[in-house]
């Protein structure tokens, strides 16, 4: 995974809450079987409204989302956060994410920032003035600036740790796989397993 | 010895469920406390496995030359995008044909069981699993998919998980995950006829909105839950997602072990025993604390139906809808007049006004033989509205099989509804069973967001009994709204099997796993 230190980008309002992971990306696109390519699936239904903000200029530029609250409800869909990677967001800032969807984000390199709701409604105010206005998220001070805002994002240690570094998950987890042969050698005879297949 | 074995991990003091069966799972403990916690390192007992979010997992594994760690705590079915009907044909759609390959492909190459489309134990990966008693009280149970929440009925720590964790999980049989809050969900009293575990579960989410469960693993408690069958259970515990909870659970009872015993995984001979001893010692301890809790009254609770286009969106039955004025917040109105506009509805409608033109009875919510009977027990003698299109899809390929058996099918067809094959279907659409663009459907599924059915299609939540009634009406309509039968109720199941004829004969062949 690439390490994320700090990024700077166009800002994107997307004033709207409880933003699915369906609306992200419907399920039509999840047939593919490639991990990359899904930019022209990215809030597909949305896009064919000219008024949607990424129909907009500059904001079809932009590299940090600004979105309401309980972004990324619903399916565990990470195409939603393929998707928002390729098109090209670096970013996203809600006052309150699902936990799948930040889990995967945490895995790819997207940066899910949770912002006060009040921090966000100022960040939406400064866009919507001055569009274009580019964001600067940095991940070691865990702050934000947009224009005359400053504000701080929380994101747990542990992941941002592993976003600083860069460090991929289970290349982290068999450094401990003594542990888990261990684990497995106590593991009742009572629990089932799948093979051979009983019907 | 077992039991103790397994309890002596545990740290001291009184627990939730929960807490046990994190601790009865920790491979490795986090360093560190609160907010600078490493993850612990979970083991994952079971792991259910689809086309849709497992193709790029394997092609992980495969570019990083790693193997499968436990394919024999691995299990694999075809479910999402797989056509209801004409099973036996090449799948027309070239997409979805091309992706149930690769999954066939997948499970060669790593030795993973698959339950195919035609196989008896192919369907939905959340009913497969209890069905074939894999789904076992106190395991984790982890899938790519939501609705993974469904297994928590049996008192296992069941969740969804996104596509690099299915990779993390094949390769290590394990996760890092950051220990979840407890919310007890205590409902109390007696459900009312034609009040089911369906519109329990949409309450709580009208109740404690879309974030509410964020960050909480709920525990669902009380009498109500207690006389719920594992079925019902099923239905709750799916939906704690739409609650935005990573996992619901209900402690394991008698009603547990009487649904799991016999089944073809379920533990044998003394393995019973020893697994029974320690199912028993999970429940929730006297003194134990939640960090959160919600009560909820069965007794006066009514059939529920949603209104908006998320599932915390939701009135009685006997309601009306809603105004954006009703709500104080200001996102909560902006949501409220997005929604009221893409479902086409007028504040103040009576929700029993609101004419629909298809009913979808299926989605792993509520597609079990069980659902499936509550609903032909409404229409069992009754007519279908002439305008209506019902789609009645199994949960499962053996679903479809028992209710056949109990002519279940036969009622269904006689009242005019499409009897098709097993899957995830119309719930989201994959295949080619959608709504087109302005479609309003009662479904026994488990969203309602814009879209989820099929581009431009307006989706109402209900239980199966309310979906059964809106069939016979047209409107959304409880059991009590719907006129006396035209012919005297056979009852249900119907009593004598024979006087129905043999089946036709099963297109399913059985199991063709090794």
């Amino acid at each position: 995974m690439e390490k994320f230190t700090t990024h700077t980008g166009i800002g994107v309002p997307l004033r709207q809450s409880n933003v699915d992971t369906d609306q992200i990306i419907p399920a039509v696109y999840l047939k593919r079987i490639t991990r990359t390519g899904f930019e022209d699936a990215l809030f597909s239904s949305w896009r064919k409204n000219p008024e949607f903000i990424l129909n907009q200029k500059p904001f079809d530029a932009g590299s940090v989302l600004v979105a309401g609250a309980d972004f990324g409800t619903g399916s565990s869909r990470e195409h939603a956060v393929w998707a928002l990677k390729d098109y090209g967001f670096k970013a996203v800032l809600s006052s309150r994410f699902a936990d799948i969807f930040r889990g995967n984000s945490g895995k790819q390199g997207l940066l899910a920032a949770e912002l006060a709701q009040d921090d966000i409604e100022l960040i939406w105010k400064v866009l919507e003035n001055a569009p274009g206005t580019e964001i600067t998220v940095d991940l070691d001070s865990k702050t934000v600036h947009c224009g005359s805002v400053v504000a701080p994002f929380s994101i747990d240690d542990y992941t941002r740790w592993r976003l600083l570094e860069g460090l991929d998950d289970i290349g982290l987890t068999l450094r401990h796989e003594e542990d888990i042969t261990a684990f497995e050698a106590t593991r009742p005879a009572f629990k089932p397993t799948t093979l051979p297949a009983r019907t | 010895m077992t039991e103790a074995r397994i309890a002596g991990r545990r740290s001291a003091g009184a627990k939730t469920l929960a807490e046990k069966v994190w601790e009865d799972h920790i491979v490795r403990k986090g360093e560190g406390t609160g907010d600078a916690a490493q993850p612990d390192l979970l083991y994952i007992d079971l792991h259910l496995i689809h086309e849709v979010t497992s193709p790029q997992a394997f092609e992980g594994l495969r570019l990083a030359g790693r193997p499968l760690r436990r394919p024999d705590l691995t299990i694999a079915t075809e479910d999402h995008n797989t056509p209801t009907l004409a099973i036996d044909k090449p799948i027309a759609d070239l997409t979805s044909r091309t992706q149930i390959e690769k999954l066939r492909e997948n499970c060669r190459e790593f030795g993973v069981r698959l339950h195919s489309l035609g196989d008896a134990n192919q369907g939905i990966v959340h009913i497969i699993g209890p069905q074939l008693g894999l789904t076992q009280p106190g395991m984790t149970v982890v899938c790519g998919d939501s609705h993974t929440s469904t297994h928590g009925a049996f008192g296992a720590l069941a969740m969804g998980i996104g596509t690099s964790e299915v990779e993390h999980v094949m390769a290590t049989q394990t996760l890092p995950l950051k220990p979840f809050k407890t919310m007890s969900i205590n409902v109390e009293g007696t459900l009312r006829p034609g009040v089911s575990s369906k519109d329990i579960i949409l309450a709580v989410i009208a109740k404690i909105g879309t974030g509410g469960g964020q960050g909480y693993v709920l525990e669902y408690r009380g009498s109500a839950i207690r006389a719920l069958s594992m079925e019902a259970r099923m239905t709750i515990c799916n939906m704690s997602i739409e609650a935005g909870a990573r996992a619901g659970m209900v402690a394991p009872d008698e009603t547990t072990f009487e649904f799991l015993k016999g089944r073809p995984h379920a533990p044998q001979d003394a393995d019973w025993d020893a697994a029974v001893d320690y199912w028993k010692t999970l429940g929730t301890d006297d003194g134990a604390t939640f960090d959160a809790a919600v009560d909820l009254d069965a007794d006066t609770l009514e059939p529920f139906v949603t209104w908006g286009t998320n599932p915390g969106q939701g009135v009685s039955l006997s309601g009306s809808v809603p105004s954006p004025e009703d709500f104080g917040d200001e996102n909560a109105k902006a949501a409220a007049e997005r929604a009221l506009a893409y479902m086409d509805l007028a504040a103040g409608t009576p929700m029993k006004d609101i004419r629909v033109d298809t009913v979808f009875l299926g989605s792993c919510t509520n597609s079990r033989v069980e659902d499936l009977r509550a609903a032909a027990d409404i229409i069992r003698g009754r007519t279908k509205d002439p305008k209506i299109r019902m789609l009645v899809v199994p949960g499962s390929a053996r679903v479809r099989l028992d209710a056949e058996a109990e002519g279940l099918d036969k009622v269904f067809m006689d009242f005019g509804a499409e009897w098709r094959f097993a899957g995830c279907s119309m719930c989201l659409g994959m295949n080619p069973d959608q709504l087109a663009p302005g479609e309003r459907c009662a479904s026994t599924s488990n969203r309602n967001f814009e879209g989820r059915q099929g581009k431009g299609g307006r989706t109402h939540l209900v239980s199966p009994v309310v979906a059964a009634a809106t069939a016979v009406r047209g409107t959304l309509s409880s059991p009590s709204d719907l006129p006396p039968r035209s012919e005297p109720d056979t009852g249900s199941p119907l009593a004598d099997p024979a006087l129905l004829g043999q089946p036709a004969e099963s297109p399913y062949a059985e199991s063709t796993v090794s």
